[in-house]
């Protein structure tokens, strides 16, 4: 893909609308993710601080969340701060989300009863404003919470992400509607890199970027957070230039 | 019995004079650890009893039989040996924890009369002499009174024994006054007109907590838990307790926490006299702040954490800490939200699931024994072929915890099915000694 142009017009333009939605996210600025392919196609190039952000498994991850919690464990890992995780089953394995980045130290779990009050401790984490990141699973999310929560994390200069899992598949497709999140993420989990020896290699997630305000889609595929958060490019595509090369 | 058959009785038997003030002194020493930690309605029962009001206060304990069983429990390792009982009434609750508790019992709501009619006369807080009386004219237990006559009752012996009666099966009240020891900081206001609606309620919250802050300020001392108590007109007390996690004396966050729970209180006709009391206090004394012009503090999260705890009860908010423990689900424990940093995290050598089962499910598989790991598996109804797979990794039993697991084994396994979906199974047992475990297979974890 060709680097952005640079043209005065579109840059007066964006800062004119920018302007009009009192967005200040750019005065936050934006948390690279160290990809070159994600960060140049994402407005800031990278994850914008301070908004609200929703991130969803594919699949079965639908239900058991487990490929979205990892992902937005690296992105929570790489902001400094506490972090406050809101639950309403609490499945998640510390151990795992250490493998992340988050180590247990960072993260407060709140474990409320339903929905409703888990945006609603969201929301609370949100206005503070001395947290890092607040995580919240949730099911339902409606245009007007979603709405108020991306107010309070614009308010507080916090982020938050919205990680969305269903009880079955099948209401997945709540997914579709529109929020008014920031960014909204699909992390569908694929078949690690054969290795030469039995065994697991690292897992590798398709990352799909379904909407970005101010920004394109794009989908790719790279490997799972490592021990500090941070994504990793498939062997294979790291290889391509010196192979090319080579060739 | 004379002092000296009883030392005849038994050999070395140790004589103490009874000294009562000292009885009704630690008896009142209990009733206020029971105030601070159990409910806010709590009143000394002398000789030998305490009555608590648990409306409102039981599901921050897990419900009524959890209550109890803690309670109890805590009394047993503080030395005491304690009999409890829930019932509707004052009166049916105390004939039962003296009667039928062995060491608990939790009455059914409206059983009162089926329960109390086979117990004997004593059970009813009555005087010795009317019981005598009583015993006498031939009646032996409750039962026997309830269908009696109560006009001739009354006329011989008085209404105490009729309001005794009615106060056990609910028919009259018996309002509970509660525990007040002078060194608690409470504020009250009473009011001319009984106040019902919710801004009026805050209103006059927002000035309680701003004397009881005052009050607390004097003595250097900050709340860690508050009770805000209701008397309505009809003599009903509502009440509402707010737990903070580090001693307290700002008004805002007070008065925040307490009208977020405004809306549990149920005005009914009115209410006539607000009470607000800090049951648990600490030293907090004001303190100089080095500033640094280099880094920004650490956030203070105590406020937020208090929010939180009183949202959604207090064992809801927590952090993990590790354990030094290779049964995964034993590998982890909650610790309260603002304790210290444990600072060191979990080994990893072997990789971790995110989400983590609470319990493991059951499988069907296709494995080789003894150590290969399955070929397919079957979960929640749907087959996978597993395609790349990693273990096993052997976790024993930890004997010196229970005998059972003296040479339990559990094997795991990362696998993979061909969609890229990881798993985290494991086999009951080491695949060759059926003493290891039951040879079945389970999911425990799902990998992102």
């Amino acid at each position: 893909m060709p680097a952005r142009s640079f043209n005065p017009a579109i840059a007066a333009l964006r800062e004119q609308i920018a302007a009009m939605e009192g967005e200040s996210a750019a005065a936050r600025g934006a948390l690279p993710f160290g990809v070159p392919e994600l960060d140049r196609r994402l407005p800031g190039g990278g994850l914008a601080l301070g908004c609200l952000h929703e991130v969803a498994g594919g699949g079965n991850g639908a239900v058991d969340g487990a490929a979205a919690s990892c992902f937005a464990a690296g992105i929570a890992a790489r902001l400094p701060g506490q972090v406050l995780w809101c639950v309403t089953q609490a499945d998640l394995f510390a151990p795992g989300l250490e493998q992340a980045g988050l180590g247990p130290d960072r993260v407060i779990y709140v474990e409320a009863g339903d929905d409703v009050s888990v945006l609603a401790c969201m929301e609370e984490g949100l206005r503070h404003g001395g947290l890092g990141a607040v995580v919240a699973d949730v099911a339902r999310l409606s245009m007007t919470a979603s709405r108020r929560l991306h107010l309070a994390a614009k308010g507080s200069g916090t982020t938050g992400i919205a990680l969305r899992r269903w009880r079955r598949q099948q209401e997945a497709y709540d997914f579709g509607l529109p929020t008014a999140a920031m960014t909204r993420w699909r992390i569908s989990v694929l078949p690690s890199a054969p290795l030469p020896v039995p065994g697991l290699g690292r897992a590798r997630w398709l990352i799909e970027l379904i909407r970005a305000r101010a920004g394109e889609s794009l989908d790719i595929e790279l490997e799972a957070c490592d021990g500090t958060g941070h994504l990793g490019h498939p062997a294979a595509l790291a290889d391509r230039p010196a192979q090319a090369v080579g060739a | 019995m004379p002092v000296s058959k009883a030392q005849a009785m038994v050999p070395g038997l140790q004589v103490l004079p009874h000294n009562p003030q000292a009885d009704a002194a630690s008896l009142e020493r209990l009733a206020l650890w029971v105030l601070q930690r159990v409910s806010p309605i709590v009143a000394v029962d002398p000789p030998d009893g305490m009555v608590i009001d648990s409306t409102g206060a039981d599901h921050l304990h897990g419900g009524e039989d959890a209550l109890l069983e803690t309670l109890i429990g805590r009394l047993v390792m503080s030395g005491v040996t304690a009999r409890a009982a829930i019932a509707d009434t004052w009166g049916a609750a105390h004939a039962l924890a003296r009667h039928v508790a062995a060491p608990m019992h939790v009455a059914e709501p409206g059983t009162a009369e089926a329960l109390l009619s086979p117990l004997p006369l004593s059970a009813l807080r009555l005087p010795p002499a009317t019981l005598a009386s009583l015993r006498t004219l031939g009646f032996v237990c409750i039962g026997d009174l309830l269908h009696q006559p109560r006009a001739p009752l009354t006329r011989r012996f008085g209404p105490d024994l009729c309001r005794r009666l009615d106060q056990a099966l609910g028919h009259a009240s018996e309002p509970i006054e509660p525990l007040r020891p002078s060194e608690l900081v409470e504020v009250r206001r009473a009011f001319a007109e009984p106040i019902a609606a919710a801004e009026t309620i805050a209103r006059y919250i927002g000035k309680l907590v701003v004397q009881l802050c005052a009050a607390l300020e004097e003595r250097g001392l900050g709340a860690r838990r508050l009770d805000l108590l209701c008397w309505r007109v009809d003599a009903h007390v509502q009440t509402v307790r707010v737990g903070l996690a580090k001693p307290q004396r700002d008004p805002q966050l007070l008065t925040r926490l307490l009208c977020e729970k405004i809306e549990t209180i149920s005005p009914g006709f009115g209410i006539e006299i607000l009470s607000l009391t800090a049951v648990m206090a600490e030293p907090l004394e004001s303190r100089q702040v080095a500033s640094s012009l280099l880094e920004a503090p650490a956030p203070d999260l105590s406020g937020l954490v208090d929010v939180l705890a009183n949202r959604v009860g207090a064992r809801g908010v927590y952090r993990m800490a590790p354990v030094a423990s290779d049964v995964p689900e034993r590998s982890v424990i909650r610790v309260a939200p603002l304790s210290d940093p444990v600072g060191a995290g979990w080994p990893d050598h072997w990789p971790r699931p995110t989400r983590l089962l609470p319990r493991p499910e059951l499988i069907e598989t296709l494995a080789l024994l003894p150590d290969h790991p399955p070929v397919w598996i079957a979960w929640r109804g749907i087959r996978r072929k597993v395609a790349r797979a990693d273990g096993p990794e052997r976790v024993f039993g930890e004997w010196w915890k229970r005998d059972a697991e003296m040479i339990a084994v559990r094997d795991y396994f990362r696998i993979e099915d061909e969609a890229g979906e990881r798993y985290w199974v494991f086999r009951a047992g080491d695949g060759e000694n059926s003493e290891t475990g039951s040879h079945r297979w389970f999911l425990h974890g799902v990998f992102g």
